[in-house]
């Protein structure tokens, strides 16, 4: 199968996950949007990665990983905390980051 | 040969005493600040007479002696050097400068004893030795500006000196600003001539003068245009018509400094160039003429305006603006020399005059009106004896140091190969009206202060002679009053015109750009010289005769009572309303258009108006922009993705 294949489908996926970021209220599912997002970004390296022959995507790839992983820690930590807070997981309630 | 090699311990000493008593003095006593500062100038002093004992040792090849330390500006094709050089007219004003300003220092030491910030006044008179000091020993016009700005920056801070008088303080700002006037016609003839020669040493630009053509007074050329802008510069420093008003003014300074910068040295300065600039001026007759006007124009101005001034330094400051024209009339007949000869006696006796009217001053506590002085003769001695001498001296007395230099002047305007005899005649007529004048005013002076009934309250002013410091100087200065002129006996009296012989090297360029004199010098034989003197000493005692009579005797003039003669009475006691006249013209537009347009328009609308504008629409801008930050995070993240779109869509069309 050609690259483009896995790149439009990389690029749905974000496409998909940017849209949810956008749209969805809950954070728990925009969290979500994000690891989607990360993973479609993954495809596209991986894609790269073999089409021009060499492992650096590929490296990439594995600290997207751990990045995401990282960062699931943290985030889901912080969504308990706003959880047990706030009563809600509605992120329009969470609004404090401006002047 | 230690000085010649190290010409430039005579300026560096006093730097070296201003800097000590500038940065240590205020916590130094008294005899400490004395020690410097006196010391200072008098090492200088020193060094400058073992300057004229090697100097005179050196072949005339070697002369001008010229010293350069370090290239000072370097800029394209321009060079200017920190050079110093020494030739007969250095010597000359190294002289004058270092001995009187010596003698100056040693009487301020008493006068000053009680006056606050005396380390102050010692450090700015330090300094101001330093300037002139290299004004005189420069030898280029950028150095030699450098000590012109200098003196008038000293002279600023020190007619400022008691600048919690609101008079001294606004005296000091005239000083500075008339002076700028001038400094900006000096500095437009250093353009001019660097645009001419393509260099300001002395040695090119002379040399370059004298090759160039003299030019005739109808086809005034650049060499005119630079002689005449190099006046300007010439008429603010010295006090020449119409620039003298800050010298009056000027006398709110301590009388130490009256009689060292506002009468020896720094106005001088202005003779000085014109000597120094001999070459240029001799190949410009009109500009010759011009200095030779207005010359004569202040001697006669001033001098009638100091017959009605009751300040005592007051008329001595008119006194010096007078002779400054006289000094200047010597050079625009050509006679540069006797000007010269003129500024180095009258350096003596004016700062007699000037210390001596300190001395009383001193002596009356503080009063400086002759109204309220009278018969201090028998209680003051010694100032008056010694500021008798000076007034012979100024008036022109027979054997005494004014009378050589003076009678010189006139015998050189009456014979000048400058100009048409009708005209020099005219110069010779107005130069002895003033000299008569200057005996009329001196001795009203004298008789005022020193004769008659005491007419102050001699319950409540103790009169007290001067502390031996002040005396001293006094005296030598008197010697020197009497005996300073005798370097320039002429051949008429038995004598060899020695200075004017001692000089002429420094001026034998501009002696060959001279009009022919052999056939000229025929006509002015020894008798009429005879005449000519005569008539100055007659004109000299007929001014101490009406002096005599109208304020000692106390006979009413001939013309007293009638309207013509209050009338000018009222014109003179007011200066011709000169000061009036330029508040009217220059500084009262000025102001206004600093109120009404510069402040009200230009900055409070221009200036101020685009600062505040731009602050206002920073702020309206930001007003508006703040929307953006909602704090809901998902409408930031819908940004991040324009804002992602949007860079994407520049890159993929810039590689295209």
């Amino acid at each position: 199968m050609p690259s483009s294949y896995y790149l439009v489908l990389s690029a749905v996926l974000f496409g998909l996950g940017v849209v949810a970021f956008v749209f969805k209220r809950n954070i728990i599912t925009i969290f979500m949007s994000i690891e989607l997002m990360l993973n479609a970004v993954n495809l596209a390296f991986v894609t790269f990665s073999r089409h021009l022959g060499n492992l650096n995507g590929q490296v990439f790839v594995f600290f997207v990983i751990v990045v995401a992983a990282a960062e699931a820690a943290v985030g889901l930590a912080i969504i308990i905390l706003i959880a047990k807070h706030r009563q809600s997981l509605n992120v329009e309630r969470v609004d404090l980051l401006k002047l | 040969m230690l000085i010649l090699d190290h010409l430039w311990l005579i300026p560096a000493l006093p730097l070296l005493g201003a800097a000590l008593n500038g940065l240590l003095g205020a916590r130094w006593p008294k005899r400490a600040i004395d020690a410097v500062a006196v010391g200072a100038t008098g090492l200088s002093f020193l060094a400058a007479l073992e300057l004229i004992r090697e100097f005179s040792a050196l072949t005339p090849q070697q002369i001008p002696w010229l010293k350069s330390y370090f290239p000072w500006i370097l800029a394209g094709n321009f060079r200017a050097d920190f050079a110093l050089q020494v030739d007969q007219l250095t010597i000359v004003m190294l002289l004058v400068v270092t001995g009187v300003g010596w003698l100056i220092h040693i009487y301020s030491t008493g006068y000053m004893a009680k006056e606050g910030g005396y380390y102050r006044f010692f450090s700015y008179l330090n300094l101001f030795m330093f300037f002139m000091l290299i004004l005189v020993m420069a030898a280029n016009y950028a150095l030699l500006f450098v000590g012109w700005e200098g003196v008038g920056l000293c002279s600023y801070l020190l007619i400022g000196f008691s600048f919690l008088r609101k008079s001294a303080a606004d005296a000091g700002k005239k000083a500075f600003i008339v002076n700028r006037i001038g400094d900006f016609g000096f500095m437009l003839g250093m353009f001019l001539m660097f645009k001419t020669f393509g260099s300001l040493n002395f040695a090119d630009v002379f040399s370059g003068a004298a090759k160039m053509p003299v030019e005739a007074m109808s086809a005034a050329g650049v060499l005119t245009a630079t002689a005449l802008l190099l006046f300007v510069g010439a008429t603010g420093k010295s006090a020449q018509l119409p620039l003298y008003v800050w010298l009056p003014d000027a006398m709110e300074g301590p009388t130490p400094v009256s009689a060292l910068i506002h009468a020896a040295t720094m106005v001088t300065a202005g003779v000085y160039v014109v000597a120094r600039s001999s070459v240029i001026f001799a190949h410009a007759p009109l500009a010759m003429t011009v200095v030779a006007v207005i010359g004569c124009a202040t001697a006669l101005f001033a001098a009638t305006i100091g017959l009605a001034q009751n300040d005592i330094k007051r008329v001595l400051a008119y006194s010096t603006v007078s002779q400054l024209g006289y000094m200047m009339l010597a050079c625009g007949v050509g006679a540069f020399a006797v000007g010269i000869f003129h500024l180095f006696t009258h350096a003596f006796f004016k700062a007699l005059l000037f210390l001596a009217a300190g001395s009383v001053i001193h002596a009356m506590s503080g009063e400086q009106d002759l109204r309220k002085m009278g018969g201090l003769r028998k209680k003051i001695p010694w100032t008056f004896w010694t500021m008798f001498m000076a007034t012979l001296a100024i008036a022109g007395a027979p054997g005494f140091s004014g009378f050589f230099s003076k009678d010189a002047i006139l015998w050189k305007t009456a014979s000048s190969v400058y100009g048409t005899s009708a005209n020099n005649k005219i110069f010779w007529a107005i130069a002895l009206a003033t000299a008569v004048l200057t005996a009329v005013y001196m001795f009203r002076l004298l008789f005022l202060a020193f004769f008659g009934a005491p007419r102050y309250n001699e319950e409540h002013v103790h009169v007290h002679e001067s502390p031996r410091s002040m005396l001293v100087p006094l005296v030598v200065l008197a010697l020197l009053s009497v005996v300073g002129g005798w370097v320039g006996i002429p051949e008429l009296l038995g004598g060899s015109d020695r200075f004017e012989h001692f000089l002429s090297p420094a001026f034998a360029a501009a002696e060959k750009a001279a009009p022919e004199a052999a056939e000229h010098a025929a006509k002015y034989s020894h008798q009429l010289e005879m005449l000519l003197m005569g008539s100055a000493i007659f004109g000299a005692a007929v001014g101490v005769l009406i002096a005599w009579r109208r304020f000692l005797v106390g006979k009413p003039g001939f013309l007293k009572g009638t309207a013509f003669q209050k009338n000018v009475q009222k014109l003179l006691s007011n200066k011709y309303y000169v000061d009036e006249m330029y508040d009217a013209l220059v500084v009262r537009p000025i102001h206004w258009a600093s109120n009404a347009v510069l402040w009200r328009v230009v900055d409070e609308r221009g200036i101020d108006g685009s600062v505040n504008g731009l602050a206002h629409a920073a702020r309206a801008v930001g007003e508006r922009v703040r929307q953006v930050q909602s704090g809901n995070t998902r409408s930031y993240a819908t940004w991040v993705v324009f804002g992602a779109v949007a860079v994407t869509t520049l890159l993929i069309w810039l590689v295209k």
